[in-house]
C-alpha cells in the first residue's frame, strides 16, 4: 500500500478575540490509499480541523500536509479550490444538498467543473445513483426525500467525479439507526468494492466499526491507532 | 469555458432560489424603479423643453437687438435703427425689392391658468406686417388674423389649451385696453404657440410707446447670415447685436434646461443612493440566506470568481427589472404630458412644452439602474467570495 496522505508535524491555531488557541499540536499521521479511516474523540479534540486539513478546506499554521502527491499548505486559496474539485469528495452531516436542485442535478453539480460532455455528465449521474440505489427517484427535489435518501444523494455526488479521497463528517449525525447502518454499509461496500479511500469523523463508535482503522483524537494529540482485520 | 459554466450554473441556481426571497427582492425592484422613474420623468422637462426650443427658430431668420442685449426685453431698438436695419445685405427681398422681415415688440399679459387658475405671465408679440412671409410655418386654426389698428389679437395653440378667456371672440382686459381674440394659430410646436401676437404698430400705439425690441428678418439663404451681421457691424450709426434665431432661442433656454437638469440629477442622486443602500442589505441577506450553498459549492471546488458574478448577477437582473419598469412608468404617465413654466423662460415669457420621455432617456435611466445593481451588489459579493468555507460549513 502507498500513502495517499502525509501529515508532518501538523498544527492549526486559531484566533479567538485576544487569544490564540492551538487545535493540533504537531500531529503526524498517515494514511494508506483504500484505508477507511474513522477519526474519533470528544467534542473540541480536533478531528473536524484534521478533516479539513486533509480536504484542503483550510491550511495549517505550520507543517506538512502531503495529499495524493501535492503539498497542499503551499497551494493558493484559488489552486486549492481546483485541487478539492479533482481529488475529494464530501460528505457532510446535515447532506448540504442544493435545495433548489434535483437529486440527479444534485449529483452533476461537481462534474460541472470538469470538461465533460453534457451526455458523459448524465451518464456518469445515472451510475452513481444507481450505485446508492436512487436511480428512481433522480427527479426529486431534496426536500421530498427522506434523510437517509438525501444522504445517499450526497454520496452519489461525492463519487460522481472519482475523487481520489472520500472525507466524511459525521455522516451519520443527522441519522436514525436504520438509516445510518444503510449508509454506513454503503461507504463500505464503497471503500472494499470501489478501492475508495475514506476518512471519516464520528461521534458514533457503531458507525466507527465499519472503519478499518480507528484514530482517536484529544486535546489536539492522536492517542489511539486501532487497525481492523478486513 | 469552465469558468463560464461555473458562472453560469452558480448564477441559474441564485435564480432558482429567488421565489423563496422575493419579498427581500421586491424591495430592490420597486427601490429601482422609483428612482428611475423620478429622475426620467424630471430630465423628460428639459428634454421637452430643449425639443420645444430647437423647434423654435431657423437657420436663415435673424434676430436684430440692441448691443449688449441678452434677450429681448432688455433691448430697444428706435424707428431710425429699424430704417436702417431695412437696408442691410443679404435680407431676403421680394420682387420689389422691399426686405422681408419684422419689427417686434412685446409686453408681458397676466393670464389665468384653467387647471389651477394661477396668475402667469404671457407674452403679447407685436409683429410687422410681413409676418407670414417671415414665419411662413404660421398657420391659422381657427378664426382669422389680427387686423392692423384694432385691437385683435391672435392666440398660440398651447396658450389656447392652458389659459382662460382665450377662445375666438373672449376679450383680454390689460392696461385699459380690450384685446379681442380673433383666432388660435400653430407653428409646428415651436415656442411661439405659447404666445399672443398682434400687430406692432397697434401695440405700440396703446401702449404709448415709439420703438420696437427686436427686428427678425428672413435672410436669403442661412449662409447670407455672416453678410447680414457683417453690414450691420458696419454701419457706425448702428450699435446691434445680430444672432440667428435659433441659436437665440436655444440659448434663451439654456439656463432653464441646466437648472432642470441639475433638479433631477440631484433629486435622482439622493434617491439613488437610498437604492444603493437598499440593494445592499437585500444582497446581503441573500448571501446570509445561501451561506451554506455558497459554502457548499466553495467546498466542492467551485471558484471565488463565480459566486462574485453570480452574486453581481442577480444584483444586476434585479436592477434591471426595476429600471426598466421605472423608465416605462415615466413613459406611461408623463410622455406627451403638456407642462409650462412659470413665468419667464429667460426672456421667453411663460412656455407651454411637451414632457418628452425618449428612448436615450429611458435607455439612461436603465443605466443608472444598472449602476444602482452593480454597487449595491459589489460588497455582498465580496462577502460570499472571502467567505471563509471551513467555518461557513460549521456554522451550518
Amino acid at each position: 500500500m502507498t500513502a495517499l496522505v502525509t501529515l508532518r508535524n501538523v498544527t492549526k491555531s486559531y484566533v479567538r478575540g485576544k487569544q490564540k488557541v492551538e487545535v493540533l499540536h504537531g500531529v503526524d499521521l498517515t494514511i494508506e490509499t483504500g484505508e477507511f479511516l474513522a477519526l474519533m474523540g470528544p467534542s473540541g479534540s480536533g478531528k473536524t480541523t484534521l478533516l479539513n486539513l486533509v480536504a484542503g478546506l483550510d491550511q495549517p499554521t505550520s507543517g506538512e500536509v502531503l495529499v495524493a502527491g501535492d503539498r497542499i499548505d503551499q497551494l493558493s486559496r484559488g489552486s486549492l479550490s481546483d485541487w478539492r474539485a479533482r481529488h475529494i469528495g464530501f460528505i457532510f452531516q446535515f447532506y448540504n444538498l442544493l435545495p433548489v436542485l434535483t437529486a440527479e442535478a444534485n449529483v452533476e453539480v461537481p462534474l460541472l467543473l470538469t470538461n465533460l460532455s453534457k451526455a458523459e455528465r448524465r451518464r456518469r449521474v445515472q451510475v452513481a445513483l444507481e450505485l446508492v440505489g436512487l436511480a428512481e427517484r433522480a427527479r426529486h427535489k431534496p426536500n421530498e426525500l427522506s434523510g437517509g435518501q438525501q444522504q445517499r444523494v450526497a454520496i452519489a455526488r461525492a463519487i460522481v467525479s472519482d475523487p481520489t479521497l472520500l472525507v466524511c463528517d459525521e455522516p451519520t449525525g443527522d441519522l436514525d439507526r436504520q438509516n445510518a447502518e444503510e449508509i454506513m454499509n454503503l461507504l463500505q461496500a464503497l471503500n472494499r468494492s470501489q478501492n475508495k479511500t475514506i476518512v471519516m469523523v464520528t461521534h458514533d463508535p457503531k458507525a466507527a466499526e465499519y472503519a478499518s482503522r480507528e484514530l482517536h483524537l484529544d486535546k489536539g494529540l492522536l492517542t489511539n491507532d486501532t487497525r481492523r482485520a478486513a | 469555458m469552465k469558468m463560464f459554466r461555473q458562472i453560469g450554473a452558480v448564477t441559474a441556481m441564485n435564480f432558482r432560489s429567488l421565489p423563496q426571497r422575493v419579498s427581500t427582492s421586491l424591495v430592490v425592484v420597486i427601490g429601482i424603479a422609483g428612482v428611475v422613474a423620478v429622475l426620467v420623468s424630471v430630465l423628460a422637462m428639459s428634454t421637452g423643453l430643449i425639443r420645444t426650443m430647437e423647434t423654435t427658430g431657423r437657420e436663415d431668420r435673424a434676430i436684430v437687438m440692441r448691443n449688449g442685449s441678452v434677450a429681448e426685453t432688455s433691448s430697444a431698438l428706435d424707428r431710425n435703427s429699424v430704417r436702417l436695419i431695412v437696408d442691410g445685405a443679404g435680407i431676403k427681398r421680394d420682387e420689389k425689392g422691399e426686405p422681408i422681415l419684422s419689427a417686434e415688440n412685446f409686453r408681458i399679459l397676466m393670464l389665468h391658468k384653467k387647471a389651477d387658475d394661477a396668475e402667469i405671465s404671457v407674452i403679447l408679440r407685436g409683429v410687422g406686417p410681413r409676418l407670414l412671409e417671415v414665419r411662413p410655418e404660421l398657420k391659422i386654426v381657427e378664426g382669422r388674423m389680427f387686423q392692423p389698428a384694432v385691437a385683435e389679437v391672435i392666440v398660440g395653440k398651447s396658450a389656447h389649451a392652458q389659459f382662460k378667456g382665450l377662445n375666438v371672440g373672449d376679450v383680454v382686459r390689460s392696461r385699459g385696453a380690450n384685446w379681442t381674440v380673433v383666432g388660435v394659430f400653430e407653428t409646428a410646436g415651436d415656442a411661439h404657440e405659447s404666445s399672443l401676437i398682434t400687430d406692432a404698430e397697434t401695440l405700440n400705439s396703446i401702449d404709448q410707446r415709439g420703438a420696437f425690441q427686436s427686428v427678425t428678418a428672413l435672410l436669403e439663404s442661412p449662409s447670407a447670415f455672416q453678410t447680414f451681421k457683417d453690414s450691420l457691424s458696419a454701419n457706425p450709426a448702428l450699435a446691434v447685436d445680430v444672432v440667428r434665431e435659433r441659436e437665440y432661442y436655444r440659448q434663451q433656454s439654456k439656463t432653464m434646461t441646466t437648472i432642470i437638469s441639475v433638479i433631477a440629477y440631484v433629486v435622482g442622486g439622493i434617491m439613488a443612493v437610498g437604492a444603493v443602500f437598499a440593494a445592499l442589505n437585500t444582497m446581503y441577506s441573500a448571501v446570509s440566506a445561501r451561506l451554506q450553498e455558497i459554502a457548499t459549492l466553495r467546498a466542492l471546488g467551485f471558484g471565488s470568481t463565480a459566486m462574485v458574478m453570480s452574486v453581481l448577477a442577480e444584483a444586476l437582473v434585479l436592477a434591471l427589472i426595476g429600471g426598466v419598469i421605472g423608465a416605462l412608468l415615466a413613459w406611461a404617465f408623463f410622455n406627451g404630458n403638456t407642462v409650462s413654466t412659470l413665468g419667464g423662460a429667460g426672456g421667453l415669457g411663460q412656455l407651454v412644452f411637451e414632457l418628452s420621455v425618449s428612448p436615450q432617456l429611458m435607455i439612461l435611466g436603465v443605466v443608472w439602474a444598472c449602476v444602482i445593481g452593480v454597487l449595491g451588489g459589489l460588497f455582498p459579493a465580496l462577502r460570499a467570495a472571502r467567505l471563509p468555507v471551513a467555518m461557513a460549513l460549521r456554522a451550518v
